[in-house]
C-alpha cells in the first residue's frame, strides 16, 4: 500500500512522528528534570535546572520519614509472589480446560469471563470485612498484612488469564503428551514436564503482566494496608504530593523515576513477547 | 500411581481435613455460620476432587477456584445483597445490636437519689467506694462494682481520728488524688439492683436510670424518660411524630435504592450527568486513542520510513510506565497555578487554562491524559493488524487499477476494522471503568453544585460509586452497591454483544 515518497513527503512524515515523540516523552523528561532540580515545590521547578543535584534520590533512602526502600521491596515482594502463584494457578486451570472434556466446561469458561467483568473494587467493602474477620482467627492473613493482600490478588488469578493461557495450550499438539503417557507418565507429569516448558512464552507474559498490574495497583493496598511500614510503592508514592502544603515534588519525582524505570526497561526489552499477549488478552490496567 | 504416592495423598488430605474440622469447630463456637458454610463446601469439594476419579479435572481447577470464590464471587454476592438494603452511615448495625445499644443507655433523673462518697484504691489501681445516701443515710460499700449495705461497725474498716482511712488494703484517696483521677473515676459504673450509680461531680454519686426499654412482644422501644413509644420503620426506631432515633439498623428495602435514582431529583440529576459523561468519556477515549494510534501505525508501518523501529519503541513508552505514576505526573504538570503546561502557555501566548478547576477544561484534561496513556496500545494493535493483511490483496487491487488512497480505503481500513473491532469494544469497556485516571487526576472534580450525593463534573460511574462508599461525606454502601450492579449490567451487555459480534466477524473474515 505504500509507495516511495518525495523529499518533502519524507520530511513531513518525520516531523509528524517527531511531534508525537515530543508529546510522548515530555512528561518523562519533565519528571527527570524535577528529580534533579534542587527545589522541592512545583513553583520552584525550572525545566532546565541551573544546578543539578542528586539529593532527592539520596533523601529517598536516608530520610526516616518515608521508608522508600522498604516500600519498593514490599511492592516487589507482593507482586512477585502474587504473579508467581497466579501463573501456576492459571496454568493448572487452563490445562484442565484445554485438555479435559467435562460437564460444565463451556459454562464455566463463560462464567469466569462474566464474573470477571464485575468491578472488583466495588465489592471492596465486602473484601475489607472479609479480611477483617479472617484476621481475627488467622492474624497473618488479615488486614494490613501482605499475605492478605496477595490472597485478594490471587482471587483475580483465574478469569482473563485462564482464557489467554487456554488458547495457547490449545495450539500445543496433543501427540507429545499422549506419547509421554503411553510411556507411563501421569497427566500431571505430562503437564509439568511437557506442557509447562513448551508454554514458557505465555507463562512469562502472564507473569510480567500480572506483576505490572499488581505493582501499579494502588486502590486495593491503600484500603487494606494501614501501617506506613506495610505500604507498597504505589500507596507510598501518593504521600509525597497528597497534602496541600507538604507536597515534595522533588522527592516525588525521584521516587517516580526509581519506581517506573525498572518496569519500563523490562517492558520495552520484552515488548515483542508481551505485545502478542496483550493484543489477545485485552487492555492493561 | 505408586503405593507411596497414594499414601502421601491420603495423608496430606487427612492433614488438611483435620485442620479444616478444627477451624470449623472454632467457627461453630464463634457462631460464624456464613464462614462455616463456605468452609464446609470448600472441604467437600476438595475431598471430592482428590478422591473421585470422575472429578479429576477439578484437581487442576480447584487451586485457582478457591481464591476466586473467596475473593471475587463471595464479595460480589455480598454486594448484591447489600444493594437491596439501606446499609451505610447511621445504618450499620443489626437490629439486635441497636436494641442492645439503646437498652444500655441511661439518663440522670431530676429527683434521683444522691450519695456522698469516699474512694479507696489498692496497689493494683483497683477502686472501691463507700457511699452514703443523702436521702436515707444508708451506707453502701462497692464490691466488684455492686453496692452492698454495710454499717460503720464493719471489721474491715480502719479508723484514724474518726475517719476511715483504710479498707481491706485499699487506701483512701486524698482530694488532690480525686481531682487527678477524675477522668478515670467518671468511667466507673456501680450497680444497685437494676439501677446504675455514677460519679456526677467531685462531691457526689447519683442514680442513673435506664433510658429505653425494648418490648419484645410489641416490638417497640419505649423512652422511659419521656414515655414516647418508638416503632421500627425503615431501619430506625420512629416515634408517632416521625422522630427517628439514631443509630438505625440494616433492613432490606427492596428496590428502593434503584427507584431513588429515578424518583429523587437531587440524586437523579447528578446521576444522569455522571451517566452521560461516563459514556462520552469512554467513547471519546476510544475515538481519540484509535485515531492517533491508527495514524501512527500507518506511518510507522511504511517500510520506506527510516528509524521506524526506534520510533516505535519510543512511542510505546507511555504504555510501559505504570499508569498511576504517569497520571500523578500529569496532575503535577497540569497544576493550574504552577504547572509546567500553564507556564509554557503563559510564556507563549500570555494566557493560562484552568485545567482542573473548570468543568469543561477538566474534561479536556482527562481525555487528553487518557489519550497519552492509551494511544500506544491502539498503535500496537493496529500495527499488528496491518501486518497481518496479506500483501496479495494489495497486488490484486493494484492490478485492478486502484490508487493508493483507494487501496487504503477499500482494502486496508475494512480489513483492519474487522480484526480490531472487538478490541475497540474491549477498550470501551475498560475506559468505562477507568477509575485511576479520574480519581488520581481530578478526583472527579470540580464538584457539581447542588448535588445531594458527592458528584463532580468529571466523575464517571465507578469513581462516583467509590465516593459514595468511601468518600468523606458518610458511607452509602447500599446505594453504591446498587450502582455497581447497574455498571455490571452495562458492561456485561456490551461484552455479550461484543462476543456475538466477534464470532460473526470471524465468520466473515473466514469467508475472505
Amino acid at each position: 500500500m505504500y509507495s516511495r515518497h518525495t523529499l518533502l513527503g519524507k520530511i513531513f512524515r518525520h516531523l509528524l512522528v517527531w511531534a508525537m515523540i515530543a508529546f510522548t516523552i515530555f512528561p518523562v523528561i519533565w519528571i527527570f528534570s524535577a528529580s534533579i532540580n534542587p527545589g522541592n515545590t512545583l513553583f520552584g521547578l525550572r525545566f532546565i535546572p541551573q544546578v543539578v543535584t542528586w539529593n532527592h534520590y539520596l533523601d529517598l533512602f536516608t530520610n526516616p520519614l518515608h521508608p522508600f526502600g522498604l516500600w519498593l521491596w514490599n511492592s516487589i515482594k507482593v507482586s512477585g509472589t502474587a504473579s508467581l502463584v497466579t501463573v501456576f494457578l492459571t496454568a493448572l486451570g487452563a490445562y484442565a480446560l484445554s485438555r479435559f472434556r467435562f460437564r460444565g466446561r463451556r459454562t464455566g469458561l463463560l462464567a469466569l469471563l462474566l464474573i470477571q467483568m464485575f468491578p472488583q473494587m466495588l465489592a471492596m467493602v465486602a473484601i475489607y470485612l472479609l479480611l477483617l474477620s479472617i484476621g481475627r482467627y488467622i492474624p497473618w492473613l488479615g488486614l494490613n498484612t501482605h499475605a492478605g493482600l496477595i490472597m485478594v490478588y490471587l482471587g483475580g488469578a483465574m478469569g482473563f488469564n485462564t482464557w489467554l493461557m487456554k488458547s495457547y495450550f490449545d495450539t500445543i499438539p496433543h501427540d507429545l503428551e499422549e506419547s509421554a503417557m503411553v510411556d507411563g507418565a501421569t497427566h500431571f507429569q505430562a503437564f509439568l514436564r511437557i506442557i509447562l516448558p513448551l508454554a514458557r512464552p505465555i507463562l512469562a507474559v502472564i507473569f510480567i503482566l500480572t506483576f505490572i498490574g499488581t505493582y501499579s495497583d494502588f486502590l486495593l493496598p491503600s484500603i487494606l494496608l494501614t501501617g506506613t511500614r506495610q505500604f507498597t510503592f504505589a500507596v507510598g508514592l501518593r504521600l509525597f504530593i497528597q497534602g496541600q502544603y507538604a507536597t515534595r515534588w522533588g522527592i516525588f519525582a525521584a521516587a517516580c523515576m526509581l519506581g517506573a524505570i525498572p518496569i519500563m526497561v523490562v517492558f520495552l526489552s520484552l515488548q515483542r513477547f508481551l505485545i502478542s499477549g496483550l493484543t489477545r488478552g485485552g487492555v492493561k490496567g | 500411581m505408586s503405593m507411596t504416592a497414594i499414601l502421601a495423598k491420603i495423608l496430606l488430605l487427612g492433614v488438611v481435613d483435620s485442620l479444616g474440622v478444627w477451624t470449623a469447630v472454632g467457627l461453630v463456637v464463634a457462631q460464624r455460620w456464613g464462614m462455616l458454610a463456605g468452609l464446609v463446601v470448600g472441604l467437600l469439594a476438595l475431598n471430592y476432587a482428590v478422591l473421585s476419579k470422575r472429578a479429576y479435572p477439578l484437581r487442576y481447577l480447584l487451586p485457582g477456584l478457591i481464591p476466586f470464590c473467596l475473593m471475587v464471587v463471595y464479595p460480589i454476592t455480598v454486594n448484591m445483597g447489600v444493594a437491596f438494603t439501606n446499609f451505610g452511615t447511621g445504618h450499620r448495625l443489626t437490629k439486635e445490636q441497636v436494641i442492645d445499644h439503646f437498652e444500655s443507655r441511661f439518663y440522670l433523673p431530676e429527683d434521683g437519689e444522691r450519695f456522698t462518697f469516699q474512694a479507696f484504691r489498692d496497689h493494683e489501681e483497683d477502686f472501691i467506694f463507700l457511699l452514703v445516701s443523702k436521702e436515707t443515710g444508708t451506707t453502701y460499700l462497692s464490691a466488684e462494682g455492686i453496692l452492698e449495705i454495710v454499717t460503720l461497725e464493719d471489721s474491715r474498716f480502719v479508723f484514724d481520728r474518726g475517719e476511715i482511712v483504710q479498707i481491706n488494703g485499699y487506701y483512701r484517696l486524698s482530694r488532690g488524688e480525686l481531682f487527678r483521677l477524675l477522668g478515670q473515676l467518671q468511667e466507673i459504673r456501680l450497680e444497685r439492683n437494676e439501677e446504675v450509680i455514677r460519679l456526677t461531680s467531685i462531691r457526689e454519686f447519683r442514680v442513673y436510670q435506664q433510658r429505653y426499654h425494648y418490648d419484645r412482644e410489641q416490638g417497640t422501644l419505649t423512652d422511659l424518660k419521656t414515655g414516647i413509644i418508638y416503632t421500627p420503620i425503615a431501619g430506625a426506631f420512629t416515634s408517632a411524630d416521625g422522630e427517628r432515633l439514631l443509630p438505625g439498623f440494616v433492613v432490606r428495602i427492596g428496590f428502593q435504592n434503584f427507584l431513588e435514582i429515578i424518583n429523587n431529583p437531587h440524586i437523579a440529576r447528578p446521576f444522569f450527568r455522571v451517566f452521560r459523561w461516563t459514556f462520552a468519556f469512554a467513547a471519546l477515549s476510544v475515538a481519540t486513542t484509535f485515531v492517533l494510534g491508527f495514524s501512527l501505525a500507518v506511518l510507522l508501518n511504511d517500510p520506506h520510513l527510516k528509524m521506524r523501529h526506534l520510533y516505535r519503541t519510543i512511542l510505546i513508552i507511555p504504555y510501559a510506565i505504570p499508569g498511576f505514576i504517569s497520571i500523578l505526573i500529569w496532575a503535577g504538570m497540569l497544576n493550574v497555578d504552577f504547572g509546567i503546561v500553564n507556564r509554557i502557555l503563559q510564556d507563549l501566548f500570555g494566557t493560562t487554562i484552568p485545567w482542573l478547576h473548570d468543568p469543561l477544561w477538566a474534561k479536556v484534561a482527562v481525555v487528553l491524559v487518557n489519550l497519552w496513556l492509551g494511544f500506544p496500545y491502539m498503535m500496537i494493535i493496529c500495527l499488528g493488524a496491518l501486518q497481518s493483511i496479506p500483501s496479495e490483496l494489495y497486488e490484486a487491487a493494484r492490478i485492478d487499477g486502484a490508487g493508493s488512497w483507494q487501496r487504503f480505503r477499500k482494502v486496508t481500513f475494512p480489513l483492519l476494522l474487522i480484526s480490531i473491532a472487538p478490541l475497540l469494544v474491549g477498550s470501551f469497556a475498560f475506559n468505562f471503568n477507568n477509575f485511576n485516571v479520574i480519581y488520581l487526576l481530578t478526583g472527579g472534580g470540580p464538584p457539581i453544585p447542588g448535588a445531594m450525593t458527592p458528584a463532580g463534573a468529571t466523575d464517571i460511574l465507578i469513581s462516583y460509586t467509590y465516593n459514595l462508599a468511601f468518600g468523606g461525606v458518610g458511607a452509602q454502601y447500599g446505594f453504591a452497591a446498587a450502582i455497581s450492579l447497574i455498571i455490571f449490567a452495562i458492561i456485561a451487555t456490551i461484552s455479550a454483544i461484543n462476543f456475538r459480534f466477534t464470532r460473526r466477524l470471524e465468520r466473515i473474515s473466514e469467508g475472505l
